[in-house]
């Protein structure tokens, strides 16, 4: 289970002593390859309907990330970025946020392997298609930006960005907005592990940790310890990244992010504890990095734990549902994703002309030619 | 008569409490300092924020997300360099998210050199913020247009940068605020921080009128058909000086034009003056290579080259890795009154 640590300073207790105690901690630090399989051995549960709709959107959203891929590969986008590998962590968070619009929802400051939480919170794969495609009818950026970069505004989904990391610094301003409206909403941000080599990870920890001025901010980062090529072992001499959290008084945890169930509970439990006392959470996840890191280093399918079989296995263990009706769903998912795709790719894409569309707001003159 | 410094400051006052400001803030902006340059006293909803310019942008950035209005500081524009890509961000959020998300913030530096600030406190970022699409970049001159341009800065709905000029911050205007009090002593007694023990001090504000100066429109400060001269902050004043000088002389009349705003600019206003004089100088103090001056001399000579009587001159900063502390470094390093005097003249001297 989630091994949750609050410093002394902060005084604060574990907003959930029901946990049953860590089950695969000593797994925790090694490599996603080696990342432990864990899901049978604790006692850690869920209601079952829970565990279906978890397993139902994570074989959705890998399915369609994997049709991300063969879009790219087919020559109909020109880049992949996404998340296979990372779907026990992403649909749990998406699930668990309070969504909406303002500063009473929850704010979601995601990096570029979003698709998991997207996908459960209702995004609808003709959507992410859309952006994966750079069609107009992209609800995200219209065209403008890479597949993965998600904003949708009636979720607090705040534009993802490719700076590495800057999405920790901007947290902290929702995050600040929400405490000056006393809002039980909360700040998530989510990114890898290498990106808190940056200054702005930094930043963040002191920034939500003043005295007297601490902020609801869900600091998450998914741990697949490689950054593009460069392995988390050859860059960081802390033992988990959670870790840094302590010397701020802040709440930590690091969580097998490639157990549904670990996550949800832990997710849950965090989310609790920072709505209830207004403070932080620094929780790191250790995930898979199925397919590489991007189209960049091919998008090929790799070794390493697979979030996904664990808990078909576990849920079919459980029977809670049949293998038969497992593969069904693939196989819908696929039916659904090609539909999908042969849609988006009928859509218009941007004009030429419409690249002055929105430098300044109503869309006022940004031309100089034309001051 | 307010001087730049207090000018600012009653224009956030107006801000935070009838335009909406929630957040004034950055290094040493709260009580008890009010700011480096002592633009935030009294203010109250001024805070001291962590020294970290990346947190400042991005804090601010986040707070535009959320749809509040703040007014973000960075202590010297020396120290703005490490948010480069974070103010790419917040100029391109909108455009990035087609549209869905607009953000109001408002960015304020002390700029430029002037006050023997040596080689971390006289840089200038004015051409660097020309190439921050979707910002829009304010330089004033003087206290009312400070004021003007604060109120404007504020009420827009795009990220605006607000560059003081360093130099001119405790220079006094010669208009008055409306609701000003007439006399300086009477306003330091109300808005200016006492020595020693602040804590139990409060600013007295007076009732402060509307003022707008709009974001985008330059002003003629003085009038003429021999030449055009356009500037902005700190080498403005001394542009008027030099137009003084050349009418008490020998009676050339120099148009001297305020940019005011660098972006957007007032090109309809420049234009026409170029038009009528065939005769321009363009004069700031960021480095001249790729500096703003020079695509808006590259503009004159594109659109006007058969209305010129002489080639259109760009005074800037010398291109050196800083600006030394001694005055004879300085004065050398970017432009002073002999200076714009000089090229000023060999502009008018120029037989086509
Ligand atoms: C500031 C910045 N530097 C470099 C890059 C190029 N880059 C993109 S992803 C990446 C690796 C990020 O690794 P990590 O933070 O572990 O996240 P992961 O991709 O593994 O999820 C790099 C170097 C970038 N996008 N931004």
């Amino acid at each position: 289970m989630a091994k949750t640590q609050v410093s002394k300073k902060a005084g604060a207790k574990p907003a959930s002593k029901k946990m049953p105690p860590p089950a695969a901690q000593k797994a925790a630090g090694k490599s996603a390859v080696k990342a432990k399989a864990v899901i049978a051995p604790t006692k850690l549960t869920l209601p079952k309907q829970i565990q279906l709709n978890m397993l139902d959107l994570m074989i959705k959203s890998r399915v369609l990330e994997e049709r991300l891929i063969k879009v790219y590969k087919a020559g109909d986008s020109y880049f992949w970025i996404g998340a296979p590998g990372e779907e026990a962590f992403g649909v749990p968070l998406g699930l668990l946020v309070h969504k909406g619009q303002g500063v009473e929802y929850d704010y979601l400051h995601l990096h570029y392997r979003g698709t998991p939480t997207l996908v459960a919170m209702g995004m609808t794969m003709e959507d992410s298609l859309r952006l994966m495609m750079n069609r107009s009818t992209d609800p995200s950026t219209g065209g403008r930006n890479f597949c993965n970069h998600y904003c949708f505004p009636k979720w607090n989904v705040v534009p993802v960005t490719s700076p590495i990391e800057v999405q920790y610094g901007q947290a902290v301003g929702t995050a600040l907005a929400q405490r000056r409206h006393k809002s039980k909403g909360i700040s998530i941000v989510t990114g890898g592990d290498a990106g808190t080599a940056e200054g702005d990870f930094a930043g963040a920890l002191v920034w939500s940790t003043r005295p007297g001025m601490e902020l609801p901010m869900l600091i998450t980062v998914q741990n697949n310890r490689m950054g593009i090529s460069t392995s988390y072992e050859t860059q960081h001499g802390e033992k988990h990244i959670a870790d840094r959290g302590k010397a701020f008084g802040m709440r930590t945890t690091v969580v097998n992010g490639n157990d549904p169930i670990e996550t949800y509970l832990a997710i849950q439990t965090e989310m609790e504890y920072i709505r209830r006392t207004g403070k932080p959470v620094l929780a790191e996840f250790e995930v898979s990095r199925l397919y590489g890191h991007s189209s960049a280093d091919g998008a090929n399918r790799r070794d390493g734990v697979c979030p996904i079989q664990d808990f078909e296995k576990h849920c079919v263990d459980q029977k809670f549902i049949k293998s038969s009706e497992i593969k069904q769903l693939w196989e819908d998912y696929d039916v659904q994703s090609r539909a999908a795709a042969d849609l988006v790719r009928q859509e218009p894409v941007p004009t030429r002309e419409s690249i002055w569309d929105h430098v300044y707001a109503n869309n006022e003159n940004a031309d100089w030619r034309k001051f | 008569m307010a001087s730049m410094a207090q000018a600012i400051r009653m224009a956030l006052h107006v801000g935070e409490s009838k335009l909406g400001v929630t957040e004034i803030f950055g290094e040493d902006v709260g009580a008890p300092l009010g700011g480096a340059f002592t633009v935030t006293q009294g203010l109250k909803t001024a805070w001291n924020s962590p020294l970290d310019e990346r947190g400042i942008i991005s804090t601010a950035i986040g707070l535009g997300l959320a749809g509040e209005r703040c007014v973000a500081e960075i202590q010297f524009a020396d120290y703005i360099f490490n948010t480069v890509d974070l103010l790419k961000i917040a100029g391109n959020t909108l455009w990035c998210s087609n549209g869905q998300y607009p953000m109001p913030i408002v960015v304020m530096t002390p700029n430029g050199a002037g006050i023997r600030g040596s080689i971390y406190h006289s840089h200038s970022f004015d051409s660097w913020a020309t190439r921050l699409a979707g910002w829009k970049v304010v330089c004033p001159s003087t206290p009312l247009d400070a004021y003007g341009l604060m109120i404007s800065a504020i009420k827009d709905p795009n990220p605006v940068l607000f560059l003081m000029p360093k130099a001119l911050m405790r220079v006094r205007g010669e208009e008055l605020i409306p609701g000003e009090p007439e006399d300086e002593k009477t306003l330091k007694a109300m808005i200016d921080a006492p020595i020693g023990d602040r804590s139990k001090w409060k600013a007295k504000w007076p009732e402060l009128g509307e003022y707008e100066v709009a974001i985008g429109e330059a002003k003629i400060t003085r009038s003429g058909d021999a030449a055009t001269i356009v500037s902005f902050g700190r080498t403005m004043p001394l542009c008027n000086r030099v137009a003084d000088m050349l009418r008490e002389e020998s009676g050339t009349e120099v148009e001297v034009i305020d940019l005011r705003s660098l972006y957007p600019y007032d090109w309809q206003t420049v234009k026409k003056s170029i038009q009528k004089t065939g005769r321009v100088l363009f004069v700031n103090e960021d480095t001249e290579v790729t500096n703003f001056g020079e695509h808006l001399s590259q503009r004159a000579v594109n659109e006007l080259f058969y209305e010129l009587m002489a080639r259109p001159r760009v005074l800037a900063g010398k291109q050196l890795p800083g600006i030394g502390l001694h005055p004879n470094l300085e004065e050398a390093s970017v432009p002073h009154l002999e200076d714009i005097l000089h090229e000023a003249r060999e502009l008018l001297a120029e037989v086509p």
